[in-house]
Order: structure tokens, then C-alpha cells, then sequence
């Protein structure tokens, strides 16, 4: 991949604001859904959607393409806004996000919206599926890449670590797995529910090709991403350091906007800190 | 008389047909090949064999990943962990998606034996019945699982299918179609019907040649596929009998007695008896010591085939 310039870091950074906008308003419309982990995790959608990922939206589900399962489901209004801007189903849809018969549903539903590659929601499940299809893409004799998005809540889940012995085992060199290490889940700090730390060296224990990042930062997700990808035998993690509702201030490192939706005032004050 | 065969042998041998005429079969296993027969299909085709080791969820997420990308993932493990650790994963990344994972579990019910109540699977076929879109297959032989195999495979769509581990008779003609939700009628009488899968299909048959030599006339439909069950055929028997025994080797609650007597009242409100264990767990013993103690015979059979006659025919004369 080439270096990212000056001008690429302002065109992602403006990218991602919009599509933080995106979710605010369009949680705010829903009236329920998760703001905090959608802001942190858009960062990184956005350099895999817009930089790094082999797709063409016009004939998905055409082969051969990399795929993402964001198996921190929740988090799925960065999903969306990503999916709709990159053009796989139209803006509108954005506005039906958790209503009734509407294509975006609260969590991930491969059936109901295009672009999504796997259902997921219940936590702890989006790791194996993509090591399926890692697995598929080598029986291919296929290039295609797999990347999966990892919240840091959900790796209490013990199928995470199933499926971290599972890809290391397989040795698969085409999974890129990115944790979005905002140290909070519902119930507060992950250090304080239950503890998992130390991640990296979990990862690494787990024979993963390990790199921490700050995952608000283009430049250092796309070194990191680099650097265990040159690895093709192992199965690369990014520990992306992230800030809970990265963009808004007042929703930023705070658990209560893990799971809630914006007012009218608090909409139009986030949307105000999110001008470009 | 065909030689007795376990149906996970004949799913095992089945494994590798399917193997040879369709390229993207593969197989999914949580270190039971030996046990599952999965080994047989690892040898023959060790590109295409995934031990996930001991992690049944991870199994039916990675099977899920697989067919996600055209492939035809049989994943096989004992029944009780296919279906009750790995119910989660079963739900959300198999049946919520509808994606093409066939799950073959093994070691179903009391004749697992002396492994215990832990390892036997009586609530299996409850567990996947309810999900919508899983299919639900229990074949009576192995003639029979390996016509099974070949239909789920080209089935499109996720499907449970429910083996045992000991040897079993063969007691559904060899040449007999195999449809998928389609029973198949082995006997015709017309005072009641005997409505069984697996091998409690085999003990129906002495049941109703017993009830024969008693004047009574019995049907017996081999109802391999619980789920969609063939409602149609179901509903002509319960009209022309009316009086219904269903047997499973299989809690009494939620499995093929519970889908028969769910439609029946319904549609045919005729009396059902349920022979199936009773809200129990199992325990250790040879197989056939458990399914004497735990009342799964062809006398249990014709006990209650004659209760069901009996509540028919007091049913016609009460009044109140």
C-alpha cells in the first residue's frame, strides 16, 4: 500500500466525520443503539473500506473480494454509514436504521443488508466465521483477504479464544483481526468488570503477528496493518488504542453512551463538533 | 438379512461418496473423528478436514465462515455438545443466517451407554426443531443415513441430522425413495398408526406384527424428517386410524411427539401417545439394559397402542 500523504490523511479524516455524523443522526432518528463503540470503531472501517479492502459494491456478492465481519455487532451504524457511502444500498436506508421491515436491523443481518458479510450481535461469534472463510479462501486457492473487528468486552467471550488458537493453528496469513481497545463495556471500565489484560501479550501467546496502533490514526493503522500482513504465515491483530465516542466530547470515555441514543440538543451539539 | 450397521459408520462411509462427487464438501470435527467416523473422510481427503480440537462453538462458527463462502460444511461431535454447548453459535451463525452448514451429530440418545447421562443427547432433537429454517433429519438405518447424507447435501440450507452409536437393524427396504419431509409408510392397518423415527422405527414394526396376531390392525410411518414434518401424510393416517403412538429415542418433551401431537390437535384432534423417556436424564448401562428400563421396547409400544385404542374408542362412547 503507498504511503498515506497529507492529502489522503485530510480525505479519510474528512470521510470520517461525515460518516460520524452519519451515526449520530441516524441513532438519533432510531431513537435507540450504540453510539460510543460506532465512534470508535469508524476509524479503522474506514481505512479498510476506502483504502485497503478489494471490493466492488456494484457486484457484491462477486467473487473474488475480501470480506470484514464486524463481530463486535453492535457497533453496526459505522457499518452502515460506511456501507451506504461506499455505495451498496441507498443513503435512505440509513434513515430506517432499527425500524420495522427496515433493512438495517439493531445488530448485523447478512440476509437483510447488502454488504453485510456475517450476522452477528451475539458477542463472541465473529472470529470463527472468519476464520471459515479464511479457510475457504485458501481451499480457493484465492487471494482474498478477511478482516474482522474485535470489541474489547466481547474477547471475555471464551469462543474469542477457540478461535484465536483455531486461526493460529490454521496459520491463517490472510485473517487480519483489529481490536477496538476502548476499555470500556457496559458495565465500565473492562479493567474493572473483568479484567483482561495483558492484551498484546495474550495475542501473542495465542501465536498471533501482534501490533498495537492508535486506531484513531490512519497513518498508524496502515503501518500496523502492513507490518502483519508481511507476516503470511500467522494470523495478524491489531490492538487499535481507541477512545469510547471518539469526535463528540461529551460522549467521549463515558460508558452511558455505550448503548443510548442522542436527544434533539445533544444531536445538534455533536453534529456541531463534527464539522470538517 | 443385512448385516447391522451403526448409522455413524454408514454416515462416515457416506462422508467420502460425497467427498468424490461434490468438491466443495467439507468436514468439520471437535476431536471425536474416531468416534463420529469423521476419520474416514480426514483420510481420504486431509485438504478438505478441519479439526477445531475440543470447541464446539468455535467449529459451528468457523463451519458457518465456510459455507458463508459456497463451501458445504458437514460438522460432526457427539449430540449433546452439537446442540447444547454450541446452541448459541447454532442459533445465530447457522439458523439466523440460513446458511448451508449440515450438522451431523452422533451418539444421540440413551444407547450412547455407559458414557452416562452427561454424554446423552435427549433433548437434541427439541433444541434444533425449534430454530427456524433448520431442517431436522433422524435416519432408521444405514441404508438409510447414506441416502440421507446425499439428500442433505444437496439440500440448500441448514440441517441437523441425528445419528447413533450402536449397531442398528436394517429395517427400511433398501430400495425405498428417500425425500426429504416425506414419511414413508411401512405398514398399513387401519385401527391405529405408529408414527417413529430412528431406531425406535425397527421396534414399531414388532409392535404392530404383535398387535397383528391381536386383530388389531396397525400403520407405521418412518418419520425421518421431524422437521418440516409431513403434515399431509400425518393428517391422512390420524383421519383413516384415528389414534396416533409416536416413539423417539428422545425426551418425551419437544421432539417428534410433540410436533406430532402440535399439528394433530390442530388439524386431527385424535388421542396421541407419546413413547419417549420421561423428563429424565439417563445413566451408565448397556444400551439395550437402558432402553428396557427407560421404556423404549416394542412392548412399550404395543402398551400404548392399545392405550391410544382404548382412549379412541372411550372417547367415541363418553359423553361428557
Amino acid at each position: 500500500m503507498p504511503q498515506i500523504s497529507p492529502a489522503d490523511q485530510q480525505e479519510l479524516q474528512q470521510k470520517a466525520q461525515k460518516l460520524r455524523r452519519d451515526i449520530l443522526t441516524m441513532i438519533h432518528r432510531a431513537g435507540s443503539g450504540h453510539p460510543g463503540g460506532s465512534l470508535s470503531v469508524i476509524d479503522m472501517l474506514v481505512l479498510l473500506y476506502y483504502r485497503v479492502m478489494r471490493i466492488d459494491p456494484a457486484s457484491f456478492p462477486g467473487k473474488p473480494r475480501d470480506r470484514l465481519v464486524l463481530s463486535k455487532g453492535h457497533a453496526c451504524p459505522a457499518l452502515y454509514a460506511v456501507l451506504a457511502d461506499r455505495g451498496f444500498f441507498p443513503a435512505a436506508y440509513l434513515q430506517r436504521l432499527r425500524q420495522m421491515d427496515s433493512p438495517l436491523q439493531g445488530h448485523p443481518d447478512m440476509r437483510k443488508t447488502p454488504g453485510v458479510e456475517m450476522s452477528t450481535g451475539s458477542l463472541g461469534q465473529g472470529l470463527s466465521a472468519a476464520n471459515g472463510m479464511a479457510l475457504a479462501a485458501r481451499l480457493d486457492g484465492s487471494l482474498e483477504r478477511v478482516y474482522v473487528i474485535l470489541g474489547d468486552g466481547e474477547v471475555q467471550e471464551g469462543q474469542i479464544w477457540e478461535a484465536a488458537m483455531t486461526a493460529s493453528h490454521y496459520g491463517l496469513g490472510n485473517l487480519t483481526a483489529f481490536l477496538d481497545y476502548n476499555g470500556l463495556q457496559i458495565d465500565g471500565w473492562c479493567r474493572e468488570v473483568k479484567c483482561h489484560a495483558p492484551m498484546v501479550d495474550k495475542w501473542k501467546a495465542f501465536g498471533w503477528e501482534v501490533r498495537e496502533a492508535d486506531g484513531h490514526d490512519f497513518s498508524s493503522l496502515q503501518a500496523a496493518l502492513e507490518e502483519v500482513q508481511s507476516n503470511t504465515d500467522l494470523p495478524g491483530m491489531i490492538v487499535a488504542h481507541t477512545v469510547k465516542g471518539k469526535g463528540v466530547s461529551f460522549m467521549e470515555n463515558q460508558v452511558d453512551w455505550h448503548g443510548k441514543a442522542p436527544g434533539d440538543e445533544e444531536l445538534a451539539r455533536g453534529l456541531a463538533e463534527l464539522t470538517t | 438379512m443385512a448385516e447391522n450397521v451403526a448409522t455413524r459408520d454408514a454416515y462416515g462411509k457416506a462422508l467420502v461418496e460425497l467427498g468424490k462427487s461434490l468438491e466443495n464438501v467439507v468436514v468439520l470435527d471437535a476431536d471425536l473423528s474416531k468416534s463420529t467416523k469423521t476419520i474416514l473422510f480426514a483420510e481420504a481427503f486431509p485438504d478438505r478436514f478441519f479439526n477445531l480440537g475440543v470447541a464446539e462453538a468455535d467449529m459451528m462458527g468457523t463451519a458457518a465462515g465456510l459455507a458463508a463462502s459456497g463451501y458445504i460444511p458437514f460438522a460432526s461431535t457427539f449430540g449433546v455438545f452439537a446442540t447444547g454447548r454450541a446452541f448459541d453459535q447454532v442459533r445465530n451463525s447457522i439458523a439466523y443466517t440460513r446458511l448451508n452448514v449440515k450438522i451431523a451429530a452422533t451418539h444421540t440418545g440413551l444407547t450412547v451407554g455407559e458414557d452416562g447421562a452427561s454424554h446423552q443427547a435427549l433433548e437434541d432433537i427439541a433444541l434444533m426443531r425449534v430454530l427456524p429454517h433448520m431442517t431436522v433429519v433422524v435416519p432408521a438405518d444405514g441404508n438409510q443415513t447414506r441416502q440421507a447424507v446425499e439428500a442433505v447435501a444437496r439440500f440448500q440450507g441448514p440441517v441437523y441430522l441425528r445419528l447413533g452409536r450402536p449397531k442398528v437393524p436394517q429395517v427400511i427396504p433398501v430400495d425405498m425413495p428417500f425425500e426429504l419431509g416425506r414419511g414413508q409408510v411401512l405398514r398399513e392397518g387401519n385401527d391405529l398408526t405408529y408414527v417413529t423415527t430412528g431406531m425406535m422405527t425397527g421396534l414399531a414394526l414388532e409392535a404392530a406384527a404383535a398387535l397383528h396376531t391381536r386383530g388389531i390392525g396397525a400403520s407405521v410411518v418412518n418419520m425421518h424428517t421431524i422437521k418440516p414434518l409431513d403434515e399431509a401424510l400425518l393428517v391422512q393416517l390420524a383421519r383413516k386410524t384415528g389414534a396416533v403412538v409416536t416413539g423417539e429415542e428422545h425426551s418425551m418433551i419437544g421432539g417428534l411427539g410433540g410436533a406430532v401431537a402440535e399439528v394433530l390437535t390442530a388439524e386431527c384432534p385424535v388421542p396421541v401417545i407419546r413413547v419417549g423417556v420421561k423428563d429424565t436424564f439417563g445413566e451408565s448401562g448397556p444400551p439395550e439394559a437402558l432402553l428396557e428400563k427407560y421404556g423404549l421396547t416394542a412392548r412399550q409400544l404395543v402398551t400404548a397402542g392399545l392405550e391410544a385404542l382404548e382412549k379412541k374408542t372411550s372417547g367415541l362412547r363418553r359423553q361428557d
